[in-house]
């Protein structure tokens, strides 16, 4: 990834003491973050540890359990096909293959220009209308393999 | 939005419920257009479809006489973008813009019913032109879903006006804390999350534990996928699902709760925070509610991500900003649970059961169901069905009737072939069991449980072992690892699995798998765990021969398996339109226009796009019959 943000200290720092430098709200803290880089900057967090009082390590423990966060850089979209269990009946595995054949990745990964991340999710629960791929917060229903040149055309430029 | 001011005493919002349900009457006389716009909704262009309403009814002059009321969801998924005209409940679906304007000139101002936006019944082909005559509706008791189409999710007036709240006065101003227990404990209520625990006694052993701090908490972390009920409640109704919890809080005697949300449910933690901010305006949570001693903070908290934080351990670790492991229980969280405080933790269904209970009574709700199970449950009947959608149904309904009679049977005439409910844990009930009842027993029995309430319809072109390996992988993922039984026991049994699928299954497979799937019910300490094996077990025990064709004749029967097929075309039905040709990302079909084509297997990435856009069923899946899969070492 060719962009590199610089870490605002002040955000940071707003954003710690919107909870109240309380350490049970870390997992409301690294979703604040991650809103604002779209991801967990290494350097954020060894400032967080220090603010918190507490180990980098307990930090890196909760922010690679949960799926929600990511330790490295996101793409400027995002795709995020749904695994759902209705999803995978419809088709939605051979979705995911096109999409890592269109974007020439695979899934978890951001592509070399940094244009595009590929992703996947256990399920949106809005099973009634898959296979869903959202596109940076755009629900796409009803999806198929040969939409998936359209949709990602409509993102780009 | 009407600015909210804060009721002093009960009084004060009882004579506010009164004006609002009087408001509500009179809008009765004049016309109500409700439009569905919950997240379903709103991916299908139903906030296009609200804008140009608004536009029409402008354009024609009507906006005074017409009232729009932007819903949650109905329930009926299929049908989105739709729409309700009251008072007739004309009843609208998958609308576009331009259709929106057609409704408003022909049925608002020439009074006709536009007849090709009615629901079609797939099996009986005929339109319904009300809500109440369709099919998918008829059979549903909807008492928790119901209201969603009577209320605005972001108005608490709105909620009043449906008489939300005075199920909370009764119980605060009438009823002592044992009473409402022992009205939950009659009312035979279960947990609606999945493992179906009697919540009177949920509620009375927090009560009874001691301490003075107490919590009570809302699991919303509806993890399993194919299930999104609890989603439907919290973006539609999140004021029932606050009532209930206000009605806990009074008889447990806490005084703080979360509500734990996933965050991949955007518009659900939108409607739940502006509804917490709404009641803490009214003066309806925070200190002295009411003028009254009781005193009640909720807070959200949002889930990250992790699947085992639906267990209720795992959960109350996550709100403490810890890793979402399980752990080991005795003791229970309603003896020490958050903050090691007792703690009563119910789902989102349950939760929204209570307002119901506490006004119309223990036996109203009894009255429902059966024996052992109470009430209705929401059901989210999604996969090879033609109505997709939420159904609330009473305890003791069939799986045919839900399947044929609501759901309207399978798409495109194919033959039904399994059911798969309660999620990851639960598992696939064959043809066979169609008649069978639905509670938490009888599932039980069946090798399968009520879980949360996915129902995932199976037909013919779903590979049973193929399922068996997704619900795998799903769970070898989402295993927190903790304890060695399931974290090495959903790896291997998923590795057993995916060889199969690949060819290169082996005399002795199942024989492994059952015995794997023994090890890692018997010793690990969640519910994950313990139920991990569920979904190869009844697909073993409905599906074996599925599992044998891929073993001893290396063949995938619904065509599913990669390495096991090869698509063909069949000559006698192609054309030579050339759409498979188009649509075929590595160019190997060839052919002519008109002439019968031929995929070229060297080049077939068997992707299944041809398949997908032939539309005369010229291309099938045939069994690959050069198989050379020689077992390679896997690392």
């Amino acid at each position: 990834m060719s962009v590199h943000q610089t870490i605002n200290l002040d955000s940071l720092q707003e954003i710690v003491e919107r909870h109240g430098y309380n350490k049970n709200k870390l997992i409301a803290i690294l979703q604040d973050i991650q809103a604002v880089y779209h991801y967990l900057p290494a350097e954020a967090l060894k400032t967080l540890s220090k603010l918190l009082k507490i180990p980098l390590i307990d930090i890196i423990s909760v922010a690679t359990f949960y799926r929600a966060f990511s330790l490295t850089p996101k793409g400027r979209h995002v795709a995020t096909v749904c695994m759902g269990t209705a999803c995978h009946v419809r088709g939605a595995p051979k979705i995911l293959e096109e999409f890592e054949r269109q974007l020439n990745i695979r899934r978890g990964e951001t592509t070399e220009d940094g244009e595009w991340s590929l992703e996947t999710v256990a399920c949106l629960g809005c099973c009634a209308i898959g296979p869903v791929v959202v596109v940076d917060g755009d629900y796409h229903a009803h999806t198929s393999i040969r939409k998936v040149p359209t949709i990602l055309g409509r993102y780009r430029k | 939005m009407k600015r909210i001011k804060k009721f002093k005493n009960v009084e004060e919002l009882k004579k506010a419920i009164e004006q609002q349900e009087a408001a509500r009457q009179q809008e009765k006389k004049k016309r109500v257009i409700v439009v569905s716009s919950g997240t379903c909704g709103q991916a299908r262009g139903s906030l296009k479809v609200i804008e140009a309403l608004k536009k029409a009814l402008r354009e024609e002059g009507l906006k005074d006489q017409v009232a729009i009321r932007i819903t949650g969801c109905h329930g009926f998924c299929e049908a989105e973008p739709n729409l309700i005209i009251y008072p007739d409940r004309i009843f609208y679906q998958k609308l576009t813009p331009p259709d929106v304007r057609t409704i408003v000139k022909e049925t608002l101002v020439e009074g006709r019913v536009v007849e090709k936006f009615l629901h079609r019944d797939p099996l009986t082909k005929e339109r319904a032109w009300y809500e109440n005559e369709i099919p998918f509706y008829q059979k549903q008791k909807r008492i928790v879903l119901g209201d969603n189409v009577f209320v605005d999710p972001t108005s608490l007036l709105e909620y009043l006006a449906i008489g939300g709240f005075r199920p909370f006065i009764k119980v605060l101003t009438r009823m002592k804390p044992e009473e409402i227990i022992q009205t939950v404990k009659q009312s035979g209520l279960r947990g609606r999350g999945g493992a179906g625990f009697p919540t009177g006694l949920k509620w009375e052993a927090t009560r009874r534990a001691p301490g003075d701090i107490k919590y009570i908490i809302c699991n919303g972390d509806e993890g399993d996928p194919g299930a999104y009920m609890d989603r439907s409640v919290l973006e539609g109704n999140p004021y029932r699902v606050l009532e209930g919890m206000m009605i806990g809080a009074l008889a447990i005697g806490a005084r703080e709760g979360y509500l734990y949300v996933r965050d991949e449910y955007p518009l659900a933690v939108r409607h739940v925070t502006l509804a917490l901010e709404q009641l803490y305006k009214a003066g309806l949570l925070g200190e002295k509610i009411l003028g009254t001693d009781f005193s009640l903070d909720l807070h959200l908290a949002k889930g990250a991500g992790a699947f085992v934080c639906g267990e209720e351990t795992a959960l109350i670790a996550s709100i403490e900003g810890r890793v979402g492991e399980p752990r080991q229980r005795p003791p229970f969280p309603a003896q020490k649970g958050l903050w090691r405080k007792p703690t009563c933790i119910n789902n989102v269904e349950t939760w929204a059961n209570i307002p119901l209970i506490m006004l119309n009574g223990a036996d109203w709700f009894s009255s429902i169901g059966t024996s052992g199970s109470k009430g209705t449950k929401i059901f989210s009947l999604v996969g090879k069905i033609n109505n997709t959608g939420l159904v609330e149904v009473p305890m003791g309904i069939t799986l045919r009737e839900i399947i044929y009679d609501i759901g309207g049977g399978i798409p495109e005439g194919k033959a039904f072939k399994a059911v798969q409910t309660g999620g990851p844990s639960g598992g696939c009930l064959p043809a066979s069991m169609l008649d069978q009842i639905i509670d938490y027993e009888s599932l039980t029995a069946a090798g399968s449980i009520m879980g949360s309430g996915g129902m995932i319809v199976m037909d013919e072109k779903t590979c049973m072992v193929d399922v068996a390996k997704y619900f795998l992988n799903f769970l070898r993922d989402e295993s927190c690892g903790k304890c060695i039984s399931c974290r090495e026991g959903t790896q291997r049994m998923w590795e057993i699995v995916r060889d199969i699928t690949e060819g290169l299954g082996q005399p002795g497979d199942l024989e492994l798998l059952e015995e794997l799937a023994l090890a890692t019910k018997e010793a690990s300490m969640c519910g994950l765990g313990q139920t991990a094996a569920n979904p190869v077990l009844s697909t073993l025990r409905y599906f074996r021969d599925e599992y044998e064709a891929h073993i001893y004749e290396k063949r995938c029967p619904a065509g599913v398996c990669k390495n096991l097929i090869r698509y063909a075309v069949i000559p006698e039905k192609c054309t030579g339109c050339e759409a498979c040709k188009r649509a075929c990302p590595t160019g190997a079909i060839q052919g002519t226009r008109k002439d019968v084509h031929l995929i070229l297997y060297d080049k077939c990435i068997k992707c299944g796009a041809c398949l997908e856009a032939c539309r005369f069923e010229a291309i099938e899946a045939q069994r690959e019959e050069a198989i050379t899969i020689v077992r390679e070492v896997k690392p």
